[in-house]
């Protein structure tokens, strides 16, 4: 298991197995192989791209929403879980500790379209206590990726 | 009308302009350059360092220090230099903190040199150390390093080199621009030659925590040198802390005791701020240089396979962040090299010559800049490689 491949993956997921094996002083075949086998394992789940879409004409709104349960029998949330998650808007499920039990992130075009989903599918699932919805108004930092800062590189004013 | 040329002081007026001030002039008139040109981190400094040096500001700290520095931090300075170089000192009398490595440098010379004495120079090396010796009234006695030698000194040569003038030898290693380093070894060769002479040794460890292939070996902590070496370093590098000016002596208290008398007329205390953060640096950072000097490996081995795999000879660099090619293999000079990738390819880097005459026929590529970037240079100097 060679983490460092893995993390060089995550910050770019565009890194030729030649590049990843100079970088991190290994055999080219070596890198090929690892990734292959978390490609099979599900260790690497996929590859993608960051957009801000707050720079295109698409429209587009986030939300996250805090869904409070009652747990079920056997299976405690994953039923419900498994229920949200399957919903194509759905972006990410994570059960939570903490003041409510899932944590639900959803994009939808927009906010009416959001909203709608929560009153028709979501909140009318049995086991769901309650929610509460919050859009994202803006995205700073996402993924380790800063939304905003222009990269502009000030270095160079001195000598050496 | 007053002439000018009567009232300034004749050593200033005759000192060279820093070579790599004019390419950066010329680059910064053009725009979509790809550059690797930058001699400092591309890190911001750590957030918990930064976050010091607020809070310092909030508490109100914003006096003057003790000349030599902030106690606390003095002490620290001589726990790192112990635990990570193995040589100790007085942090009440052996230790000053300065406006950067670059003002350590200068008041190292401007404590020991007499008018006509003889400062050794290994090129190719940063700017600073003729200009300054020269303002102090040294003579500077440049010695070549070589390709051949990895650009380290060649103990013969240095024999050849000393005079019963001279005063200093400034050893600039691990070494900007080449990525030279020296080890134990080749440094025992250079002290059993000092060893028995008056000469004192400038040993210039601003890069002291970006080596790749060992840890860093300080001269002084061989025998019989500590007594004859100044130690200028500084958190710049190590911390990536370079807009916070900030660096130390550590020296014998003979030559610091005279040293802090030019600090102290000259610039007081260094900056207080600083020093606050500088001590969360010393006793929380090393995670950091860890991290940023990790970086630093993987785009070395990135850059110099880049530059091997387009036909490019450089010898493999060991230390600083800079990789030192060969590029007057392609029958054009330093310079008309550097200028031409320049402006026909959008690609800058930095002529060798700029850190002396022996830096003829190479170039000064600077890692300190991310892979994506890195790559991106590697493409254009191919292009412009290929139709050579």
């Amino acid at each position: 298991m060679n983490s460092e491949i893995l993390k060089l993956l995550e910050s770019d997921a565009r890194l030729t197995a030649e590049q990843i094996a100079i970088i991190l002083d290994l055999d080219k075949n070596t890198v090929v192989n690892e990734i292959a086998e978390y490609e099979k394992n599900g260790t690497i789940l996929g590859y993608k791209t960051i957009v801000d879409w707050e720079k295109t004409n698409c429209e587009a709104v986030t939300a996250m929403i805090e869904v409070k349960l009652t747990p079920q029998h056997d299976r405690g949330f994953d039923r419900v879980a498994e229920k949200i998650y399957n919903y194509p808007e759905v972006k990410s499920v994570y059960l939570m500790s903490g003041a409510y039990d899932l944590s639900v992130l959803i994009e939808g075009k927009t906010m009416k379209e959001v909203a709608l989903f929560v009153s028709q599918k979501l909140a009318t699932i049995d086991a769901v206590i309650s929610t509460a919805t919050h859009f994202v108004l803006h995205k700073y930092k996402d993924t380790g990726i800063l939304y905003d800062a222009p990269e502009i590189d000030e270095r160079g004013n001195y000598n050496g | 009308m007053i002439d000018y040329s009567k009232v300034l002081s004749r050593t200033v007026v005759e000192t060279p302009k820093s070579g790599i001030r004019k390419f950066f002039d010329l680059m910064n008139t053009m725009t979509d350059v790809v550059g690797l040109t930058v001699g400092e981190p591309d890190f911001q400094t750590p957030w918990h360092i930064r976050e010091a040096g607020v809070q310092s500001l909030e508490k109100g700290k914003t006096y003057y220090t003790a000349n030599a520095g902030l106690a606390e931090l003095r002490s620290e300075i001589n726990t790192y230099m112990t635990r990570r170089f193995n040589v100790s000192y007085d942090p009440t009398s052996e230790v000053i903190v300065t406006v950067g490595g670059s003002e350590a440098i200068d008041i190292a010379f401007r404590s020991v040199i007499e008018p006509g004495d003889e400062i050794i120079i290994p090129t190719p090396s940063f700017v600073c150390y003729a200009p300054l010796a020269r303002m102090s009234g040294g003579v500077p006695i440049i010695l070549e390093t070589k390709f051949e030698d990895k650009f380290k000194i060649n103990p013969e040569a240095l024999k050849a080199a000393i005079t019963p003038r001279t005063k200093m030898l400034v050893l600039p290693y691990p070494n900007n621009p080449t990525g030279a380093i020296m080890t134990k070894e080749e440094l025992a060769d250079i002290a059993d030659i000092l060893k028995d002479t008056n000469i004192i040794v400038l040993s210039d460890e601003i890069y002291a925590e970006m080596t790749y292939t060992g840890n860093h070996c300080s001269i002084a902590s061989l025998d019989g040198m500590w007594e004859r070496t100044i130690i200028a370093s500084g958190f710049s590098k190590a911390y990536a802390m370079t807009g916070w000016r900030l660096g130390y002596i550590c020296a014998p208290k003979q030559l610091t005791e005279q040293m802090l008398k030019i600090h102290q007329y000259g610039i007081m205390s260094s900056p207080t701020t600083s020093q606050f953060a500088a001590i969360e640096a010393l006793k929380n950072g090393d995670a950091d240089i860890k991290m940023m000097v990790d970086e630093y490996n993987r785009r070395r081995r990135y850059i110099f396979n880049g530059l091997k795999s387009i036909g490019i000879e450089a010898f493999e660099p060991e230390g600083a962040f800079y990789i030192f090619p060969k590029i007057g293999d392609f029958g054009l000079s330093g310079e008309e090299f550097c200028n031409k990738l320049l402006y026909d390819y959008k690609c800058a880097i930095v002529p060798g010559n700029a850190f002396g005459n022996s830096g003829e026929g190479f170039a000064r590529i600077s890692y300190a800049y991310s892979i994506k970037h890195i790559t991106q240079a590697l493409e254009r100097i191919e292009a412009f490689v290929k139709t050579l």
